[in-house]
Order: structure tokens, then C-alpha cells, then sequence
């Protein structure tokens, strides 16, 4: 097999044994557990009162914005991880290629941070 | 068949065996991090904390863990049966894989892949799936809102702690762990890169969900947030993987700062003491850190959470790179610390 992937059967083999684990302990406790439900048990919690309404109604849209933000900047960080490492082979060009995309990104930052796409009141 | 037992299953059944010798310690550690974190904060308080269950209550943590083997797992009718029981078990699996790239000592890691502290930066971003499906399938409004304010505060966090460890890898010039750890051996990185140890530790707060950034479980307002509909073993796998998690953190905090398996002084007395048991000590002091500031400050608010996480920790942690990478260049540091 391929060494590089031979590598990574350790951890293959590690999902397999941590993912079993956690199934065994849920299982094993649902078959050793007494189990007794009734409705009232069974009701989702919401300080005494019947539900109202479906939990899954509308939330703020700040929550879209953020989840947008992130992957622009996780993006960004992903992008940076293979020019750290080779920035001594790249030397001072790609050190400001690398400043001169970070300027544009920035450029994109302020403009959020103006238009108030990351207050919360 | 002989090939097939020299070739396949030897080393599958070794690597197995190395993999349970990380879980089993790990999650001895968890157990007694709870108990640790309850004594810490009962002599904080100046109270005795946990002290009837064995001597000096030693064996609390083992009461509880039976204690909540025995209670009934209770679905709520309006859950997503599937979902609502994937999660724990995600969550978990999560908090323990991670330890596959972990050097707990000179050579002593189960998978020494050469992208580790990717790896491990993937791991811990997908946390965020098991507590969003948890908050989801609940279908209960305390677990819905305390799922969306964890996502977004850990993925907030999460970019500023992409932006230092880009910062430590500039300085390393490698993604492999043991050689992020060998780079420390003149110098750990918390005395160069000071400003940003403190900001990585910090979102790991912020990450794990701790205090003072709990705010997923602010108890007075959300009953404990996206695991209030949880019970029996499947709430115990989401404390355990929190607290794994922790330790995850505190390793890598050790790991990218404080020098890993690394004695403080390379000479005679120090170097007696094996590797992981620095690396040990060294968790086990940020885990500390972790349950003082529990004990310490206030819960913060959410728009200050936010303001903290985006308006001052990005534009910091972005300047850091550019300017580490700018003394980097000049001084040839990669090739120095080689």
C-alpha cells in the first residue's frame, strides 16, 4: 500500500475503536438502564408550561452573518497554512504577495466593521 | 495465511493496543479532572468539596459515572431519535481521535503524520457539528438557542486561534508536532511570541465553552444550553468529551507554547525526568489555569464575547502573522531553529 496513507491507518484504526466505545457505553447503558416513559417524561422542557410553539422557529440573522464571516476568514487561514511553511524557500516576493492578498482581505474587514455586521446589542 | 498474520493483523492488533493505552489514561484523567475542578473550586471557596465517597472522596468521580449508567435515556417525543443519539457519540469520538497525533513524548505518538497540527485544527473544528445536532434534534427552545450561540462563538474563536498557530508555524516552518516541539528546545515560544499565547489560550476558553465564555450554558438563563433534554450516558458523553477536550487544548497549548515533552532547562536535574511527565505537568498546569479562571471571573455577555472574539483578537492575531512573518524573513529564523 501507499506509504503516505499507510500513515494514516492509526488513526483510521483509532476512529474505529473511540466511535465503538462511545456507541457500546450509549447501548449498553439503554439495555441496563431501567426504562419507564410516559408523555409528561417525554415532553420537551420548558419551565412547566406545555411547548407554545415548535422549537425550530426564526432566529436572528446575525447568526447567518457570522457563519459567513468564518468561512471567509477559515478560508484565509487555509490558505496560509502551505505559505508559512514555505516562506524561507519563497523568501521576500511571496512574503508580500502574502501581504498584499491580507491588504485586500483587510480592505473587506473594515468595510464590515463599518457597516455593523459585527455589533451586537 | 502466515503473511496475512505477519503483514495485516500483528501490527492492526499492536496499533490497537497502543490506541487503548492512550484511551484508558485519558479518560481516567477526565474522571479526576471533574474531581480535581470541584476540589479546586471548594478550596477557591474555601469549602471542603467532594469528601464522603472514599478517602478524601477519591472515588466520586467513579460513583457518579455509575450513577448516571443507571439512569433511564430519556428521547423527548418531538426529537430526531437518530440525530439526537448521533451526537454524543460524535462529539465524544471527536474529543478522543485527536489523540492519535498527539507526542506525548520523543517519539512516543501513534500516528507521527506529517500535517499533525492540521489535523488537529480539523478535529476541533468539527466539535461544532455534534453540539449543533445536539441543539437541532432536541426540538426543545433552550437547546436550539444554546446550540446556535455555541456555533457561533466557536467558530469565532476559531479563526483567531487558525491565525496564531499560522503565527507559531511561520517560526517552526513544519506541521509536524514533534518537530513544532523540537524547535522549542532553545527557547519554549510563550517568551517570543508572548502576546499570543495568551490570545491562543484565551479562545481555547472560548472553544471548549468554559468559563467565562460559557454562555451555551449560562444555567440562569438556558438551563445548560444544548444538553438540557439529555440524560443518562448520552448527557455523560457530552461532559466527557467537554472535558477531554479541555485536556486536548491544554496539550496543545503545551505543545505550540510551553515546549511539549521539553524540560524547562536543559541540564542535569531536569533531565532525569522523563519526557511525558514534563508533558503531563505542563497539562495539568493549564488545566489549572482553566478551573481558576472558572472560579475567578464573571460570565460575559454576549455582545462582548463577540466584540472580544472579532474586534480585538482577528485584527491582533492577523497584525501577528504579518509581523512574524515579516521577523521571520529578515532573520532566516526558519532555517535557525531547524
Amino acid at each position: 500500500m501507499n506509504e503516505l496513507l499507510l500513515e494514516y491507518l492509526p488513526i483510521l484504526i483509532f476512529l474505529g475503536i473511540a466511535g465503538g466505545l462511545a456507541a457500546a457505553i450509549i447501548v449498553a447503558s439503554l439495555i441496563i438502564a431501567p426504562q419507564r416513559p410516559d408523555p409528561e417524561k417525554l415532553s420537551a422542557y420548558e419551565c412547566g408550561f406545555e411547548a407554545f410553539e415548535d422549537a425550530r422557529t426564526r432566529f436572528d440573522v446575525r447568526f447567518y452573518l457570522v457563519a459567513i464571516l468564518f468561512i471567509i476568514f477559515d478560508l484565509e487561514v487555509a490558505f496560509l497554512f502551505p505559505w508559512a511553511v514555505s516562506l524561507g524557500e519563497i523568501g521576500v516576493f511571496g512574503f508580500w504577495s502574502m501581504v498584499v492578498f491580507l491588504g485586500i482581505l483587510t480592505v473587506g474587514f473594515v468595510y464590515e466593521w463599518r457597516k455593523g455586521a459585527l455589533e451586537w446589542e | 495465511m502466515a503473511e496475512f498474520w505477519t503483514g495485516y493483523a500483528w501490527p492492526a492488533i499492536w496499533i490497537g493496543l497502543q490506541v487503548v493505552a492512550i484511551i484508558i489514561p485519558l479518560l481516567l484523567c477526565v474522571a479526576y479532572l471533574v474531581y480535581a475542578e470541584r476540589k479546586v473550586i471548594a478550596a477557591i471557596h474555601l469549602r471542603r468539596g467532594p469528601n464522603v465517597v472514599g478517602p478524601y472522596g477519591l472515588l466520586q468521580p467513579i460513583a457518579d459515572g455509575m450513577k448516571l449508567f443507571f439512569k433511564e435515556t430519556v428521547i423527548p417525543t418531538g426529537a430526531n431519535r437518530g440525530v439526537f443519539i448521533i451526537a454524543p457519540v460524535l462529539t465524544f469520538t471527536l474529543a478522543l481521535i485527536a489523540w492519535a497525533v498527539i507526542p506525548v513524548g520523543d517519539g512516543l505518538v501513534i500516528a507521527d503524520i506529517n500535517v499533525g497540527i492540521l489535523y488537529l485544527f480539523a478535529i476541533s473544528s468539527l466539535g461544532v457539528y455534534g453540539i449543533l445536532m445536539a441543539g437541532w434534534a432536541s426540538n426543545s427552545k433552550y437547546a436550539f438557542l444554546g446550540g446556535l450561540r455555541s456555533a457561533a462563538q466557536m467558530v469565532s474563536y476559531e479563526v483567531s486561534m487558525g491565525f496564531i498557530i499560522i503565527s507559531v508555524l511561520l517560526v517552526v516552518g513544519s506541521l509536524n508536532l514533534s518537530d513544532i516541539v523540537n524547535a522549542q528546545r532553545h527557547i519554549w515560544f510563550v517568551i517570543p511570541l508572548f502576546p499570543m499565547a495568551v490570545i491562543f489560550f484565551v479562545s481555547t476558553l472560548a472553544e471548549t465553552n468554559r468559563h467565562p465564555f460559557d454562555l451555551p450554558e449560562a444555567e440562569a438563563e438556558l438551563v445548560s444550553g444544548y444538553n438540557v433534554e439529555y440524560s443518562s450516558m448520552a448527557f455523560a458523553l457530552f461532559f466527557l468529551g467537554e472535558y477531554a477536550n479541555m485536556i486536548l487544548m491544554s496539550a496543545m497549548t503545551t505543545i505550540l507554547f510551553l515546549g511539549g515533552w521539553l524540560p524547562p532547562f536543559n541540564v542535569a536535574p531536569f533531565t532525569w525526568i522523563p519526557g511525558p511527565i514534563w508533558f503531563a505537568a505542563k497539562i495539568a498546569f493549564c488545566l489549572f489555569i482553566f478551573l481558576w479562571v472558572r472560579a475567578t471571573f464573571p460570565r460575559y455577555r454576549y455582545d462582548q464575547l463577540m466584540r472580544l472574539g472579532w474586534k480585538v483578537f482577528l485584527p491582533i492575531s492577523l497584525a501577528a502573522v504579518v509581523i512574524v512573518g515579516g521577523v521571520v524573513l529578515a532573520f532566516d529564523i526558519q532555517s535557525l531553529v531547524k
